[in-house]
Formats: C-alpha cells, structure tokens, sequence
C-alpha cells in the first residue's frame, strides 16, 4: 500500500513543501501535547507562577479536588449516565440498524433522514429546543433527562456504524439456519449475536468515549445533582479564581485519564478516523 | 378489488414485517427528542412574550446586541473552517503514504475525544501571558509577555477551534483522500503528470464531493462554538457567538421563545451556508465520484 509510490520527480521545491507540510504538523503535536503537559504539570504544582516549572512538587490537589468538587458523586453520576446511555443505544440502535439493513420498506429514505440529522447538526443548536421541552415535561434538570438528551445522537451513531456490519453478514447464513429449524431467538443467540459483536462493541465503545466527552447537551440539561464530569469541570474553569488552578488542573487530569482509558481500549477494535466520520463504514 | 393474498403477505412484499418493526423505538426516540422538541421550538419562536408572531426576530434583528452575533460568529468559524481545510488537505496528502500512519491519526485523535473544555483549560495555561507558548516566543525574541495576548480574545477562540477542529477536518479528508483509487494516480504519473498537475486533474475533481461536506461538517462545528468563547474568549464582546446569546436568553432570562428564535436563526444560517458550498460544488463537479473507491 505504501510501497508504490508515484515515480520521485522530487526536485528542490518539492522537497520544501514536504518538509514544510512536516513541519506544520509537527508544530501543531508539539503544541498540543504542551497544553496537556501545561494541565499535567500544573496539577503537580505546589506553587507555579513566573516560570517555567513549578516551585515543587505535590500530590496534595488531587485529594482537594476530590473534596471541593464532589468528585465522588460527580463520578458516580457520569457513569450512570454513560453507562444508561451506551446500554439503551445498543439495545435499540442496533435492532433498528438491523432492520434498515435488512429491509426495503416505503419511506425508508425519510427515516434514514431522521437518523442522518442528529449526527450533521451541531448539539448546541438542536439542545436548546430539546433542553426547553425537557424542561417544561419535568425532566429537565434530572438524570433521566440527561441520559434522554445523550440518545439523541448516540442512537443514530449506533445504527450508522452498525447497517455497513449487518449487510456484510450473507443472508444466506440466517436463511440455513431458518432452514434447519432455528427460532428468531435461536436465530439471534447462535448466529446474529456472534457474527454482530465485533460491530456492537466498536461502535458502544465509541459511543462510551463520545458521551463521556459530550459537553453541550449535557450543559443544557443538567441540574446541580445530575452533572457529568466535563460539566463540572466547564463550571469549574468558569468560575476560576474562586478555586486553587491547580486543583480545577487536577480535576481536568482526572477527566483526562477516564477519557483516555477509554480511548485506548477502544482504539483497539475501531481505527481512529471512525471517531470523526459520523458513522460512515469502514474503509478496509 | 380486495386481492386473495392476505394482509400479511402484501404488507411484507413490500418490506414490511415483523424485522423492519425493529425500527420503531429508533424512530420514536428520534422523533420524540429531536424532531419534537425542533417544530416546537420553532413555534414557540413565534409566540414571543409581547405576543405578536414575529416579536422575537424583530427583537433578535433590531438589537445590534443580538444580531451582531451572527457576523461575530461569522467572523470566527468561517476563518477557521478555511484555516483548517487548507492545511489538512496537503498533510492529509502525505499521511495517506505514512507507514505509521495509525500513530499519527491517533495523537491527532486526542484533542477530539479529550473535547473542547478540556482544552480550553490547558490552552488557558499554556498559551496564557506566563504559559510555555508565549514564554519560548519571548526567549526567541519575538515578543513580550506584555505585547502578547492569545487568551481570552478572539484569537484565544480561533487557536482552541484549530486544536479541536484541526485534526478533525483532517481525518475526515483523510478518509475521503485514502479513498482514491491510487490506481490513478499512478495512471496519471506513468503518463508524465507532475504532483501539482496530478492534484488538479485527478485528486480535486475526484475529493470535491468529499470536501465539500468537510467544509461543511467542519463549518457548522466552528459555527456552534460554545464552551471555548467562554472560556477562552471575551463572551461579553469581541467573541460574542450566536451560541452565547441563545444561552443567555434560556438560561439567565428564561425567555424560552427567544432562545428558540435564536436557535432556529442559528440552524438557518448554517443551513444558508451549506446549502451555498453544496450548490457551488455542482459547478465544478465533473463526472461521477463512484470513480473514486468506496
């Protein structure tokens, strides 16, 4: 793939570009891990003002977050959110993916509309109507209401990455399996299940690291006692000055490692390029 | 008229079955929580507090408070989508041949899954007057820590939209560049094509459609922009998104119908702006995109 190059006409103006094109990448990763590493070193900071390391080194804010932020609870609460959300997507994004793949019913262009737009608008502009009737039904401000919100794009995520993953599966399988006298359900059990999970846990996994860092529709309809970690640490940051900035870093460290675990586990199964293309299959 | 084949039969000729019923709680959610929730808003957004039908847009045009956020908005996201396309599109170009290429979509993977709050934060310290940034500009001798502002100015918004939109502009063209058939490439340069001539006759025609819906994708991302013009920005001024202002009328006046008003302008202008690169694109589309390998 890589080896057959076009033939090297490379005279000495190309070879500048290519060299400028690095150089602009570089930069950007040299800058990039150095706003990472500025929130790492910060959160280890006794004292860190006027210089280019901090005075020394404590773990000490860690364990003040911890305490001035709830982190406990505010922890508690992300996984039930992210937890209910990644479960009820599977359960109903992946059936319905199933059915789209599998069947060609009237007005089936519409409903793929329907799926389509939750993932090309940005939440800001859809969470504010969403947030609005959540709140005039009672569940604004709830957990219930969060995990509701989080669906919205998760669900049409699910069955985006699942429809290329069910269609590669022969029908021809499931037919035999009719044939020799198999149930829906044993159907489901012995054939679906197996052939699907690979494409399930790709695709909740990256529904996991999605809604763990969904900051908008979280924002907009989180109460005081129903906030994720990005939201506490976006009203931290908010209200800088009231707290020690070591203590809103180590906080963001923490955000950053839950993140992170996930990223790495998932980057296992799916290639990176699917965390952007909003459901768009594979290229092999 | 009725014919012998019962309801069942005819209704599953046509797709119709016990399997495409799957689709039903996906559809109702979607319908319930987006749909719903979209034509109430918008007619909510004519039910403004001085009860006439179209208060909230005059309210929203007539307060330059208000409607200067459109072009404030303006002014950051359509810069940046620019910024980012020009400069994803040649290094998306040499990532394709990379033999580490995972490494380097996974490092450039980051700064999306980490989100934007997170990088608002980092960015505060790092490109902030006592940060690594400014401080190594000030050792190479190109500027004061006085003389440089990065943070909480427009720039401040425009840096933290290259970090996050950045790589993602550039793995969206790198999947829609790896997705050319090389074939023809090779086809174009055994025939004597230079790289400049290759990207303008083989690769730009092909990766139009492609690119297209980046711009747009990454356009209504930058367009959107909320937690780094807070934080990052100067909300009350210079980077005033419409965003901010949607926000400030649900959540610190209560004024539902306003924000909703706001919310559907915000939906309307990204829809103009897509609508105009997605027509634009037809002008210079040249044959079908299936040439290029799915």
């Amino acid at each position: 793939m890589s080896a057959k190059s076009a033939p090297r006409l490379r005279d000495l103006s190309s070879r500048l570009w290519i060299a400028a094109i690095w150089t602009l990448l570089g930069f950007f990763v040299v800058n990039l891990f150095g706003i990472i590493g500025a929130v790492v070193t910060s959160s280890f900071a006794t004292r860190w003002l006027r210089s280019w390391l901090p005075n020394g080194f404590t773990g000490k804010w860690y364990l003040d977050a911890w305490d001035e932020f709830q982190l406990g609870d505010v922890l508690t609460t992300t996984f039930e959110v992210v937890g209910a959300v990644v479960v009820i997507s599977g359960l109903i994004g992946v059936p319905a993916a199933y059915a789209m793949a599998r069947r060609d019913f009237p007005g089936k262009s519409l409903v793929m509309l329907i799926f389509l737009l939750p993932l090309m608008a940005p939440p800001i502009t859809y969470g504010i109507p969403l947030a609005t009737v959540l709140y005039q039904t009672g569940a604004g401000g709830t957990l219930t209401g969060v995990i509701l919100a989080n669906l919205v794009p998760t669900v049409p995520f699910v069955i985006l990455v699942m429809i290329p993953f069910v269609e590669q599966i022969d029908p021809r399988i499931e037919q035999a399996a009719r044939v020799f006298g198999a149930g829906t359900g044993r159907l489901f059990v012995h054939v679906l299940a197996p052939l699907l999970l690979p494409g399930v846990l790709a695709a909740l996994l990256l529904v996991l690291v999605r809604t763990i860092a969904m900051f908008e529709l979280t924002f907009l309809t989180a109460g005081p006692s129903s906030q994720t970690l990005v939201v506490a640490l976006y009203y931290a940051v908010f209200a800088a000055g009231v707290r020690a900035v070591q203590s809103i870093d180590a906080m963001a460290v923490i955000y950053m490692v839950l993140t992170m675990i996930w990223l790495i586990i998932a980057l296992r199964f799916v290639n990176p390029t699917q965390i952007v293309s909003r459901g768009k299959p594979t290229r092999a | 008229m009725r014919s012998g084949v019962p309801l069942k039969a005819r209704l599953a000729a046509r797709g119709l079955d016990g399997v495409t019923l799957l689709v039903i709680p996906a559809l109702v959610l979607l319908v319930g929580l987006f749909l719903y929730p979209f034509f109430y808003g918008l007619v909510l957004s004519f039910m403004p507090k001085d009860g006439t039908l179209l208060g909230n847009y005059r309210k929203f045009f007539s307060d330059p408070f208000l409607y200067e956020t459109i072009q404030t908005t303006l002014a950051i996201a359509l810069p940046v989508t620019i910024v980012n396309l020009v400069a994803a599109l040649p290094v998306a170009f040499r990532v394709r041949r990379l033999q580490h290429q995972r490494l380097v979509t996974t490092i450039l993977v980051l700064p999306i899954t980490l989100g934007t709050v997170l990088v608002a934060e980092g960015m505060l310290n790092y490109f902030g007057p006592q940060g690594w940034f400014v401080r190594t500009l000030t050792l190479l001798g190109l500027g004061s820590p006085s003389s440089i502002r990065l943070v909480h100015n427009y720039w401040g918004v425009f840096l933290s939209l290259v970090i996050t939109g950045f790589p993602f502009t550039f793995l969206l063209t790198l999947s829609y560049v790896s997705g050319v058939d090389t074939a023809l490439e090779n086809a174009a340069a055994t025939l004597g094509a230079r790289a400049a001539a290759r990207f303008r006759t083989i690769f730009l025609p092909l990766l139009a459609p492609g690119l297209a819906i980046t711009f747009c994708l990454s356009f209504v991302q930058a367009y959107s922009v909320f937690p780094s013009a807070v934080l990052l920005g100067a909300p009350a001024g210079p980077t005033r998104v419409i965003s901010i202002a949607a926000y400030e009328a649900a959540f610190e006046q209560y004024d539902y119908s306003l924000a909703s008003a706001i919310a559907m302008i915000m939906a309307a202008t990204q829809l103009v702006i897509v609508v105009a690169v997605l027509m634009s694109r037809s002008l210079f589309y040249r044959g079908p995109a299936a040439g290029a390998k799915g």
